[in-house]
């Protein structure tokens, strides 16, 4: 495997065209610049005020954003359909959440240092889970450690035994079940039911003002955008393309002499660190983390995202995010009845009619 | 309560009421001794309108008017002596007044009387009362009535409580035998009775002074201990077959759809949910007529062709063009599965509804005294059992079995030789769609029944049909089973939380070992 595929790798590649980098400039401007200005500067009379609610909005979205590409990069490249991934999220979540609790200090109902939960469960001191929950830096690392080890360890076993398709769709949704199930126990230690809410502070600064929000916000961009061109990175280099042929014929890619197994568990791990950041900077900007996230229903979800936007491609499941998020938060709003028959529709006209997704759309009109 | 109750409609119903009226006159006038030599007078009678009267005056419910002595209940009133209706009501009615030796006497009196009654099931429900709570001064009265006994059951419960009472008071040769009496039961009451005949005082001495009979009571305490573990044995064995054959009711149909056509429906435990809910219509409809107790007659066919012809439309409309698509299967159900449960949610509104199950189906065999078998289980696990074998039938000893397993195994090939293949693929899943739906029925006899139904068994259909290895029916049944037996018996040990998600953890391990399940059709090729 020495200097085969010269012809992709080497530096001399480029991420995007420059029509391509002239829309995520312009991206750049409208989430760093734009929304601020529109959220902080303006006053609230103005039409042009952009309220908290719609701030939080679509930094909600930017986050589902985040592990759409996270998926993409799993499913769309490498074939390999997740049904789990909200656990990853979730899990991330979790992990700064714990942060964000331990920051809420003596100002919960309780007027306690522990959190309330564990006041009304009459624990005297933390658990092991919780220790050192009260620095920043710890828990940024579980935020990456705890998905991105989960994932190693299950891809490992399930990619060596070579467990694909449905088999492996059906036991990550086991998982993702199972750890529901486990989270939703009191004695777990996160809360049980309700989970993780009521945050203060973070970073000893107030989390509610307009100013950490919107600090959250650009963060999320930023992610968001760090994350796209990540993937666009792996997946236009050499390793993208094996990725792709794995997803095509793996037996084939296997008889070439490659090890399918390093691969797929790379590209696994990594998305699920992804989506273990995209959960941690959900939790501060939502404001509640609980097992309801873990729920399969919601791992699902995430794969229509994608499917919206159209697989195998990146911008795709970003506008996939925003497409069903936006009708989702115009339903609930509108016609709460309606937003199932909506979303099941939207599962299956997709996979009859647009295999290809919003993106296939738009190439076949050009 | 029940006893009461029982007591009171039969009072009503029947009305042969032969008292002697000098007698209830005696109740309802007397002064204490009087009232005393009454109640022992009409437990002497031994009617079952005397044990009614004593029952109403231990109520509260005897009152006088003039001359006559009344039962009243609520507006109504009989004449306690000759169970004529009285109406209108006097107005002048008093209460008659018992005081509390006349109502011990009474207490004891209704007791007795029940212990007597004609219908075996009252008799029993004493018996059962009076070993939890009986007094010495009841002895007499136990002994007189296990003279007459002739149920084996109600006698070894009178038994039981004589063998408790004489322990507290009888000669040593009769608690001896007392003791001996008690390691023959089956109550856990019982056991702690034994151990405290064994305690030993804080001085270290035994608070029971006679050896000999220390030493029956270990005898009998160990005898007794071994009939209740086999009991807990028996209680654990029961559940776990039980809960196997709803694993296996919900999977069965999966089987089919999933592992012979391989399509991966999402939507399959919303089949079973409506199911459920056609029960639920089904009994609402004979709620109105008297046949209520027939209803599952026609609810099983019904949840059946309901159940497929949902299924049947589903395959045309939406899984037959995805076919060898699995991945984009498994979306397109899940989609279907969301729009079933909010039609169900429209129509029947987000709340749990109600199906009661018919009379034959309430109430259990009690095996040991605190394991019970609830008949809805015992049926329900007949059913599973009728229905593999139906299934099984099907497959393999008729027509479209023969088509079904042809199309799956080659479909070019059997399509050659002239089998309708798109025809047989909505027949076979519409047979699974059916068997989901009569797993439906079966679930609402035992399980709330709610547009969340179905999401609480998919994953669980999908462990079982993945476990047992796809396109097989035997592993089906095993891999159902040996889940019911493992959840239970680690819920057992650990708590059915836990249970459940060391079961998923299991599972998932396992499939890593064995990615084909555990009876897997053998092949060569790399990729299946």
């Amino acid at each position: 495997m020495t200097d085969v595929n010269s012809m992709t790798g080497g530096m001399g590649r480029r991420l995007y065209g420059p029509r391509g980098w002239t829309v995520l400039g312009l991206c750049c401007i409208a989430v760093f610049v734009v929304m601020p200005i529109l959220n902080l500067a303006v006053p609230a009379e103005s039409p042009f005020h952009v309220s908290a609610y719609w701030v939080t909005l679509f930094g909600k979205v930017m986050c589902y954003a985040i592990v759409a590409v996270a998926m993409d990069l799993v499913w769309g490249y490498a074939g390999i359909l997740s049904l789990g991934h909200g656990l990853f999220f979730a899990l991330g979540g979790y992990s700064f959440g714990m942060y964000l609790m331990r920051q809420i200090g003596s100002d919960g109902q309780y007027r306690q240092p522990m959190p309330d939960f564990m006041v009304f469960l009459d624990w005297k001191e933390f658990p092991w889970q919780w220790w050192n929950s009260d620095s920043f830096l710890w828990c940024a690392m579980l935020v990456v450690v705890v998905p991105g080890l989960l994932a190693y360890v299950f891809g490992y076993f399930a990619f060596r035994s070579r467990v694909k398709g449905v088999y492996l769709s059906i036991i990550t949704q086991a998982l993702t079940f199972a750890a529901m199930l486990l989270f939703f126990r009191n004695a777990t230690g996160f809360g049980g039911n309700n989970g993780f809410t009521d945050f203060r502070r973070i970073l000893d600064i107030p989390i509610a003002t307009p100013q950490t929000r919107m600090t959250l916000f650009a963060i999320t961009g930023a992610t968001l955008i760090g994350t796209l061109l990540l993937a666009r990175w792996l997946t236009t280099s050499r390793f993208g393309r094996v990725l792709a042929a794995i997803r095509d014929a793996e037996q084939r890619v296997m008889f070439c002499g490659y090890d399918t197994v390093h691969y797929k568990l790379f590209v696994w791990t990594l998305s699920a660190v992804i989506c273990g950041i995209a959960g941690a900077l959900y939790v501060p900007q939502v404001g509640i983390i609980n097992p309801g996230e873990m729920s399969p229903a919601n791992s699902i979800e995430i794969a229509i995202w994608v499917a919206v936007g159209g697989r195998g491609t990146l911008i795709g499941p970003i506008l996939g995010a925003g497409l069903v998020n936006g009708a989702k938060s115009f339903f609930t709003q509108a016609f709460p009845e309606y937003w199932l028959y909506a979303l099941g529709l939207i599962f299956i006209l997709v996979t009859l009619f647009l295999p290809q997704g919003v993106m296939g759309l738009m190439k076949k009109k050009t | 309560m029940r006893i009461l109750l029982t007591i009171s409609l039969w009072l009503f119903a029947s009305g042969a009421f032969a008292l002697d009226a000098a007698t209830v006159n005696k109740l309802g006038f007397g002064d204490g001794d009087e009232k005393i030599a009454a109640i022992a007078a009409l437990v002497a009678e031994g009617d079952p309108a005397a044990a009614a009267l004593l029952q109403a005056a231990t109520d509260g419910e005897l009152q006088t008017s003039g001359k006559l002595v009344l039962i009243v209940k609520g507006e109504e009133g009989v004449n306690a002596a000759t169970g004529a209706k009285v109406a209108p009501l006097p107005e002048d009615r008093e209460d008659v007044i018992l005081n509390n030796r006349v109502r011990r006497e009474l207490g004891g009196a209704v007791a007795a009387l029940k212990l007597i009654s004609p219908d075996r099931a009252i008799r029993l429900a004493a018996a059962k009362e009076l070993t939890g709570n009986a007094d010495e001064a009841m002895l007499p009265l136990i002994k007189k009535a296990l003279a007459r006994e002739t149920d084996a059951g109600v006698k070894q419960l009178l038994e039981l409580t004589q063998a408790t009472l004489e322990l507290k008071t009888g000669t040593k040769e009769s608690r001896v035998g007392a003791v001996r009496t008690l390691g023959l039961s089956t109550n856990p009451n019982t056991k702690m009775l034994l151990l405290g005949i064994l305690e030993k005082s804080k001085e270290g001495t035994f608070t029971e002074p006679d050896e000999d009979i220390r030493i029956e009571a270990q005898k009998s305490l160990l005898a007794l201990e071994g009939r209740l573990a086999w009991g807990e044995r028996a209680g654990v064995l029961f559940t776990s077959v039980s809960l196997g054959s709803i694993l296996l009711l919900a999977a069965l149909g999966l089987a089919i759809t999933y592992g012979l056509m391989g399509v991966i429906n999402m939507a399959h435990g919303e089949l079973i949910m409506v199911g459920a809910y056609t029960t639920y219509v089904v009994q609402n409809f004979f709620k109105r007529t008297e046949f209520f107790d027939w209803y599952p007659l026609a609810a099983v066919p019904a949840s059946f062709i309901v159940a497929a012809a949902v299924g049947m439309a589903l395959e045309r409309l939406v899984i037959r063009w995805l076919y060898g698509r699995p991945l984009e299967t498994l979306l397109a159900t899940w989609g279907i599965s969301l729009m079933l449960i909010q039609t169900v949610r429209t129509i029947f509104g987000a709340a749990n509804v109600q199906v009661e199950n018919p009379s034959f189906m309430s109430g259990g065999i009690e095996v040991l005294t605190g394991v019970v078998m609830p008949w809805s289980r015992v049926y329900i696990i007949a059913f599973a059992a009728l229905v593999l074998f139906l299934m099984y039938f099907l497959l393999t000893k008729t027509r479209l079995g023969l088509f079904v397993r042809g199309v799956m195994q080659n479909r070019a090939m059997a399509s050659c030789v002239g089998v309708p293949t798109a025809r047989v693929d909505t027949w076979a899943f519409g047979l699974g769609s059916g068997v989901a739906g009569l797993a439906g029925c079966a679930l609402s006899q035992i399980d709330n029944v709610g547009p969340n139904l179905g999401q609480n068994y998919i994953v669980d259909s999908f462990m079982v049909v993945v476990l047992g290895g796809v396109g097989q029916l035997a592993g089906t049944v095993y891999a159902a089973l040996g889940l019911g037996f493992a959840n239970k018996l680690l819920e057992a040990w650990q708590g059915a939380v836990l249970a459940k998600i060391a079961v998923l953890v299991f599972i998932i391990v396992f499939i890593q070992k064995r990615p084909q399940g555990m009876f897997a059709l053998k092949g060569r090729a790399l990729d299946s």
